[in-house]
């Protein structure tokens, strides 16, 4: 889907709630947690299998940042997302009713990996240490759960301090892939990443592992989910909800598994994220409700 | 200009001079300047080698880029105009030009940022981004120009002459030239925000560049990258006369600058999302606001000063070693045309994405921004100030290479560049706070913050208080071009 086409498409179907006379396509987003280049070829798929199992045309659009994701669906521009923990507590606060419906096997105990950059000398341990204080430190994108939230929350929990006070220089890298790629080129020296995309990065082989290692990483925490707008039913009919879920469930293929990357799809409920959301209050990144 | 006599004492030109020098010096040890990658140099063959061996994307994907780009563009500036038009026609009333200056003061990204939450990801929101701030720049310029056009038309009229009539009859047609000319111009601009509008996810040329220049894929961006040179360096050349209108008509039939209005969501964004937490939840918002002042505002507001100040020395410096390389005064036809070359290169890049390269070659700290700042700006100044050294007159004898340039010429261009570096102060503080983007801790960086965590009450106190610095750097730099009688009037962005 060209850019051009999916505002237009967009608006087509933000307007159509008005008139349900109007085919409605069910619209889709995801975080540009990855290599940006990739997204339509990793979601085209998924939405095509979609609206096999759903009977609807079923759109895939890419988005620009995690905040812009939450926009969109805050916007009705699009009714479902695969958000990250953090970014789904705000869409679903953002968007009274929209319900978690499903997450990856892997994000009921997700994780992050801190790596280093070879010339820093630290080591793979098991308790974080003053070694790193004052070196550089890149977070992945500002709303990343995985890539921000849960590795600023160890290290203030570690340390007592903001990272600002920790470390010499604290920066937000956008996505998971630069965070390796900055970590690797040496203009930070530790950066906090998305395990998944850090191993699916390592299998490829896009990673020069002699210039940076996973220096530690973090206890378990749930990340990713799919959220549905809570109007979805009023606008595909009764029972929608419920056939999306059992159709990300069902998704067995590995092909389109791997755009995720995940090995399979379990249920989730809004109630699985009240940690995420606690700990966004806890560092400061989220009002209290 | 006007033909005032010029006082004789250039010691007030001095002292501004060396203070701007010295509070630059004093704000170096609070400046961030560091080079953090460890090897630039690698990064930067990269980057000459995507540069020199592109890789082209489809016909369709580039063709739509660039279309989007010139629609937001015409749209806005259009748009903006018009909206201009109507504030300048009550510009005497010191209310409007209150208005229109806060309305310039937010930078076009941050007004993307407001209506992308309030009508999506949609064309409007883009067209709206551009047209705001664009508003109160034409309402300032086309105001001035009115103020600037000849009285005695005007008084020769009967009395009961309605304010219509003395409008369209004497006063328009006095000040149209010029205002055609600005608004022209102003399209070059548009262009240029229209691509940093992708940066943050519209459909235009910078929504490809941001992509791809962020991962490192130089050969892939190279032709987004030189397409944005293309047409904004040859602007002046295809954008004229009857095919304005018609591309205008174009670029609504393109991308027709409407979007989802959900009236619950506006209201709530205007009634709630913007109220500061604590007042919505009943609690002291004392705490909350020196939180704000101690973690947000005061370091994003130095930052920004900080930045802004050294960029204007980098800036002028490079503006007076820049402009022989275009004046006729100097060199010969073919340094000259190397040197047009480079300046308008320098010139048709938006700061934001000179820094962003330069980020990713030195690494994060403000020395990107600050280099990214410098040349921009430091281009635009040398192009002016080799233009006007064109119409100096020299003796036949005058000196040649060095000494003319020391003794000659720089003395006798210096009073002009004065006006134009002053001039150029407002647009560098706009733009740093933008390059908060990026990353670099500026008071925009925080705005950009806010706005990813869903907090709009902080983003829009922060808003504010960056139109507030900007409105306070351009009183400022009026003031000063007063007391030293630097009156000339440039528009340039």
């Amino acid at each position: 889907m060209t850019l051009r086409s999916w505002i237009a498409t967009a608006l087509v179907a933000t307007c159509s709630t008005a008139l349900p006379a109007w085919a409605d396509t069910f619209v889709f987003t995801a975080i540009p947690d990855q290599d940006e280049r990739r997204l339509n070829e990793r979601f085209g798929k998924v939405a095509d299998y979609l609206a096999d199992e759903l009977g609807v045309d079923v759109d895939y659009i890419p988005v620009k940042s995690y905040p812009a994701a939450v926009s969109a669906f805050r916007n009705n521009q699009v009714q479902m997302a695969w958000f990250g923990g953090l970014t789904g507590v705000q869409a679903r606060q953002l968007v009274p009713g929209s319900q978690a419906i499903a997450q990856g096997e892997e994000d009921t105990a997700f994780k992050t990996y801190f790596v280093a950059h070879e010339s820093t000398g630290l080591e793979p341990t098991d308790t974080l240490t003053d070694a790193l204080r004052d070196r550089s430190f890149t977070f992945g994108s500002k709303g990343s759960t995985s890539g921000r939230l849960m590795p600023e929350y160890y290290l203030r929990e570690q340390f007592g301090q903001a990272p600002e006070q920790l470390f010499s220089r604290v920066g937000f890298s956008g996505d998971h892939s630069r965070t390796i790629a900055l970590v690797e080129s040496g203009a930070y020296d530790i950066g906090a990443v998305n395990y998944a995309v850090w191993e699916a990065e390592v299998e490829a082989g896009e990673v020069d592992t002699d210039a940076v290692q996973v220096i530690w990483e973090t206890p378990a925490y749930p990340d990713y989910q799919w959220t549905l707008r809570g109007d979805a039913d009023a606008r595909f009919g009764d029972g929608f909800t419920q056939r999306v879920q059992q159709a990300l469930l069902n998704m067995t293929d590995p092909d389109l598994l791997a755009a995720f990357p995940r090995s399979g799809f379990i249920p989730a409920e809004n109630a699985d994220y009240a940690p995420i959301e606690r700990t966004a209050v806890t560092i400061g990144i989220m009002d209290a409700q | 200009m006007t033909a005032r006599a010029l006082p004789r004492d250039t010691g007030a030109l001095r002292r501004t001079t060396g203070l701007f020098i010295v509070l630059a010096l004093l704000c170096l040890p609070w400046a961030d300047i560091a080079v953090h990658t460890l090897a630039p140099g690698r990064e930067l063959g990269r980057l000459a080698q995507g540069l020199l061996w592109p890789q082209w994307p489809t016909v369709r994907t580039l063709g739509e880029a660039i279309a989007s780009t010139l629609a937001f563009a015409f749209q806005g500036v259009a748009l903006g105009a018009a909206a201009g038009f109507g504030l300048a026609l009550l510009y005497r009333l010191r209310a409007v030009r209150w208005f229109a200056a806060s309305l310039r003061a937010v930078h076009e990204l941050f007004w993307a940022l407001l209506f992308i939450q309030l009508f999506g990801l949609s064309a409007l929101a883009g067209v709206l981004a551009i047209a705001v701030p664009y508003a109160g720049i034409f309402a300032k310029v086309y105001g001035e120009l009115f103020e600037e056009t000849d009285p005695a038309p005007r008084r020769a009229l009967p009395t009961q002459t309605s304010r219509l009539s003395s409008l369209v009859f004497t006063t328009l047609p006095q000040a149209w030239p010029h205002m055609a000319a600005y608004t022209r111009y102003r399209l070059e601009c548009g262009i240029r925000s229209s691509a940093v509008l992708g940066f943050i996810g519209l459909p235009t040329l910078g929504y490809h560049l941001e992509s791809l220049l962020r991962q490192g894929f130089y050969a892939e961006a190279a032709p987004f990258f030189y397409a944005l040179l293309l047409l904004i360096a040859t602007q002046h050349r295809w954008c004229r006369g009857w095919l304005i209108p018609a591309l205008l008509l174009a670029a609504v039939w393109w991308l027709p600058p409407v979007a989802p209005v959900n009236g619950t969501l506006i209201w709530q964004f205007l009634t709630h999302d913007i109220v500061p937490a604590p007042l919505r939840s009943g609690t002291d918002a004392l705490p909350w606001l020196m939180d704000l002042w101690h973690g947000q505002l005061w370091p994003g507001l130095i930052n920004t000063l900080v930045l802004a100040m050294l960029s204007l020395v980098v800036m002028g410096l490079l503006g007076v070693i820049l402009f022989p390389a275009v004046s006729k005064l100097f060199g010969n036809r073919w340094t000259r045309g190397a040197g047009h070359g480079v300046l308008v290169v320098l010139r048709s890049l938006p700061e934001y994405l000179l820094a962003f390269i330069a980020l990713i070659l030195l690494g994060p700290s403000m020395l990107p921004a600050i280099i990214a700042l410098g040349l921009h700006n430091g281009a635009i100044i040398g192009h002016l100030i080799g233009q006007y050294s064109n119409t100096l007159i020299l003796r036949e004898d005058a000196a040649r290479g060095m000494n003319r340039y020391f003794f000659e010429v720089l003395p006798r261009q210096f009073r002009l560049f004065l006006a134009f570096s002053l001039y150029r102060f407002e647009t560098v503080i706009r733009e740093t706070a933008i390059l908060g983007m990026l990353g670099i801790p500026t008071i925009g960086f925080f705005i950009d913050s806010a706005f990813a965590e869903f907090r709009f009450d902080r983003a829009v106190l922060l808003l504010a208080a960056s139109a507030v610095l900007n409105i306070g750097v351009d009183a400022l730099a009026r003031h000063t071009r007063r007391r030293l009688y630097l009156r000339r009037t440039v528009q340039v962005c």
